[in-house]
């Protein structure tokens, strides 16, 4: 077992309430950070730490935080980002559901760092349950003394609030987030400006997930050093990883990043092997919007090495033949799972999900998921595979905000390493559409 | 002041200027197309993504090339930028894709929409879009919606270039026109059907780019190009009272605000001045209006077209006028 950061007491009843969560260390990087550290001492341990960004992008989170324009007398924010609506992507609300006061004592020692005042969670709205939970634990930080006036002495004072959304995946993007949390609709605004310059109510605002927010408190307690040689390369740390699909352990893992994926596919520590025993065709590795990669190519990259759970492993290849680390919503596809039915559903949630505000993604994404479900329901034709990628190339770098792209990548990458199976279901309509067939013809070229 | 090089053509600006308006000020045929940005409206732009344009320069400090291609409307210039729109291949293909976005959910019902011959979609598809059509699913269509007495909604022909709902927030002071839901199943609602009830309503008119938000007391009167143009102004006490009447003979057929060549009113006019004075005698009329778009409605009836030059003598003042925006064959 490596290093857990994250979860280490996650697991002891009880820890949900400020006592037990104290009785095991929780708030010492409070304590620390407020008494005895300037802010920029934090920002700088943070940097040391290489800890990057867990929503998505992967940004480096201490040069983040020094972007953060600090003029005079306007106020600053810190906005935690617990939109979690990726499909795959599962570990934030079990974080926050058993961990809450690990979360408030990051959002506490991030916001001394940027010298925020008021602070907010925002949650997505159907986790009310959770927004209670973390409501409850920060009336108990309240009463502590952790949170509101003169923080435990130390002449630092800061408000949290916890703010739900309405349940759009688009206010998960940070500049809708920050509409929506000013009472607007929720679409992404035009950058520049960048939320450090001109964020929430129009001051500089630093908006992080809720997995690098609370990896903070560890890196306050132990240093950026000691953090930064966890993991490999510019893979600092530990990752929350949600596993879903045809495995025999899904749910939420810490790792030390570097774990080659075969261990994290096939060991007992981890996914547990693919369910039934069934062979292995294809992994999400990073969430709904990153590139679907069949089981050769995610075992190994092209030039035969061993692919590792790392930002720069994952994206090994590119996009020709790599993938992304995204928000480590890895997903695992066996023999009998249909790509054409898969990238049709995807495509139908970009659909769904899209703010409307761009032509080429509130067009392009319902003209991808008309033309999948045609394919899938046995009337495409050979033509509209090459429609889908050219209207996804259409879309993708042309829009105000990436879920363009990340509507675009999945189709596009389905396309390019299943290509076969989609002129199969072409080929074969009523054999495709009969319940419970797969094509099967990619398995033989692939060595799992 | 800050210098850019658009499409080979040098131009110095106020610092803070759009690349849009920067292209503007040279004018003519380099200039991009603008379906959402409209310049009296704050917040505009950004939207359609028509106008985007390759920075292969960001400034004279910083050479490094834009990484991706931008919205020329809300991108501001930086001193020795160099900007690409008709001279790089990437940008016009990107447009002509962005144009067959716009259509796609498009009714293409032209032959019976008011909009017709002064529509910037149908501007911009002749200039941008291919024939052909891929698009073979259903199209997305709506009920048209009446907002109070003189304004009708017919969202199927919309592309939510947002405008209408700035102009509901900017220029008129009640807001109840905004939209609701997402992506293609946006629309733009007025809360339960809300009349848009305020002396500035009809302006939304004017700013619609496309015949989604059309004026009823016009509504399968005429085409557009048999109409007259001509600046009319009155004494209104609650506008400028400058407008454009549209006649036909001594009929006026439709009073709207006066448009430049991009479109852009120049000043908002009042309900008043829009829908109830469609008499001669209401008006003090100042004269033909010179359409400089380029619409049909530009072949208007007060200027010679300027063909076969060489032919006909003494060509009035007028139709020597440069004509950029024409298309090509009308100067052979
Ligand atoms: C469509 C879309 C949805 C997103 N959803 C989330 C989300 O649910 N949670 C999240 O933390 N980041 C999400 N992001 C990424 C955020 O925009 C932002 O990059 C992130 O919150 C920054 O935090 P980090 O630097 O800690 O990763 C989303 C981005 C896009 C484009
Ligand atoms: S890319 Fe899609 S979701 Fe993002 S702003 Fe444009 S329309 Fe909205
Ligand atoms: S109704 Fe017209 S002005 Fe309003 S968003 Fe649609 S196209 Fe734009
Ligand atoms: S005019 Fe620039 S994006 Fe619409």
């Amino acid at each position: 077992m490596g290093l857990k950061i994250l979860t280490e007491h996650i697991n002891v009843p009880g820890i949900e309430t400020l006592e037990v969560y104290r009785k095991h260390g929780g708030y010492k990087s409070v304590e620390k950070a407020v008494k005895t550290m300037t802010p920029e001492e934090v920002v700088e341990e943070v940097k040391t730490s290489g800890l990057r960004g867990r929503g998505g992008a992967g940004f480096p989170t201490g040069l983040k935080w020094s972007f953060l324009a600090k003029p005079e007398g306007v106020p600053r924010y810190l906005v935690c980002n617990a939109d979690e609506s990726e499909p795959g992507t599962f570990k934030d609300r079990w974080f926050m559901e058993h961990n809450p006061h690990a979360l408030i004592e990051g959002m506490i020692t991030s916001s001394y760092a940027l010298g925020a005042n008021t602070s907010y969670i925002y949650i997505r709205g159907e986790l009310m349950f959770i927004l209670r939970i973390l409501e409850k634990a920060i009336a108990e930080a309240y009463a502590a003394g952790l949170l509101g006036k003169n923080i435990l002495g130390s002449g630092y004072d800061l408000d949290l609030h916890v703010a739900p959304g309405g349940g759009a995946y688009i206010c998960g993007e940070e500049t809708a987030l920050l509409e929506s949390l000013e009472g607007k609709r929720g679409n992404p605004r035009n950058k520049p400006p960048f939320p450090a310059v001109k964020g929430l109510f129009a001051c500089p605002t630093v908006v992080n997930n809720v997995e690098t927010i609370a990896s903070v408190p560890w890196i306050v307690n132990n240093t950026g050093a000691e953090y930064a040689k966890v993991g490999i390369g510019r893979s600092t740390g530990t990752k929350l990883i949600s596993a879903s699909g045809n495995i025999n352990n899904p749910g939420v893992y810490e790792i030390e990043l570097g774990v080659p994926v075969e261990e994290f596919i096939y060991s007992d520590q981890y996914c547990g092997g693919i369910w039934k025993g069934k062979s292995l065709k294809a992994v999400v590795p990073g969430g709904s919007s990153v590139p679907i990669l069949p089981a050769n190519l995610i075992l190994k990259t092209v030039a035969g090495e061993d692919r590792l759970m790392t930002y720069e492993s994952l994206a090994d290849g590119g996009f020709v033949s790599g993938s992304m680390m995204g928000s480590g919503a890895f997903i695992v596809f066996d023999e009998d799972q249909c790509i054409v039915r898969n990238t049709w559903n995807y495509a139908r949630f970009y659909h769904h999900e899209s703010c409307g505000q761009c032509s080429p993604c509130r067009e392009g994404t319902g003209w991808m998921e008309k033309v999948l479900h045609r394919i899938e329901y046995g009337h495409g034709h050979q033509r509209d595979i090459d429609l889908l990628v050219s209207v996804a190339k259409q879309i993708e770098g042309n829009t105000i905000c990436p879920l363009g792209d990340a509507a675009a990548w999945p189709v596009a990458a389905a396309i390019r390493h299943f290509r076969d199976e989609f002129e199969w279901h072409i080929k074969h309509p009523q054999e495709a559409t009969t319940p419970g067939a797969v094509y099967r013809g990619q398995l033989n070229s692939v060595t799992a | 002041m800050a210098k850019i090089t658009f499409d080979g053509i040098e131009v110095e600006v106020e610092d803070g200027t759009t690349i849009l308006q920067a292209a503007r000020k040279i004018g003519g045929k380099v200039v991009p197309p603008a379906m959402c940005f409209y310049t009296p409206l704050k917040g505009s732009g950004g939207k359609c993504r028509v106008c985007l344009v390759k920075v292969s320069q960001g400034s004279a400090k910083d050479p490094r090339p834009m990484p991706k291609l931008v919205a020329s409307c809300i991108t501001p210039v930086q001193d020795g930028m160099v900007v690409e729109n008709t001279t790089n291949e990437d940008v016009l293909n990107a447009r002509k894709s962005i144009v067959e976005m716009l259509l796609i959910n498009h009714p293409l019902d032209c032959p019976i929409c008011d909009q017709a011959g002064e529509c910037n979609l149908q501007d911009l598809s002749y200039e941008h879009g291919v024939s052909a059509q891929r698009f073979e699913e259903e199209r997305r269509t709506f009920n048209k919606v009446d907002l109070g007495p003189y304004i009708q909604l017919h969202m199927t022909r919309c592309i939510l270039c947002y405008r209408c709902v700035y102009t509901a927030d900017q220029i008129t002071d009640k807001r109840v026109h905004g939209v609701l839901g997402r992506g293609d199943a946006a629309e733009i609602g007025t809360y339960i059907e809300n009349v848009i009830d305020n002396d500035f309503s009809g302006n939304v008119i004017d700013v619609c780019p496309v015949g989604a938000l059309t004026d009823k007391t016009w509504r399968f009167k005429n085409r557009v190009w048999f109409t007259k143009p001509l600046d009319a102004h009155r004494d209104c006490p609650t506008c400028s009272g400058k407008v454009t009447l549209w006649n036909r003979g001594d009929q006026v057929l439709r009073v709207t605000a006066r448009k430049d060549e991009y479109s852009e009113v120049e000043e908002f006019i009042c309900n008043t001045c829009r829908f109830d004075k469609k008499e001669m005698s209401d008006w003090t009329i100042e004269g033909p209006r010179k359409i400089e778009r380029a619409s049909v409605i530009s072949a208007n009836h007060y200027e010679l077209p300027v063909v076969n030059v060489p032919i006909i003598p003494n060509l009035p003042k007028s139709a020597k006028k440069d004509l950029p925006n024409a298309p090509e064959q009308w100067n052979p």
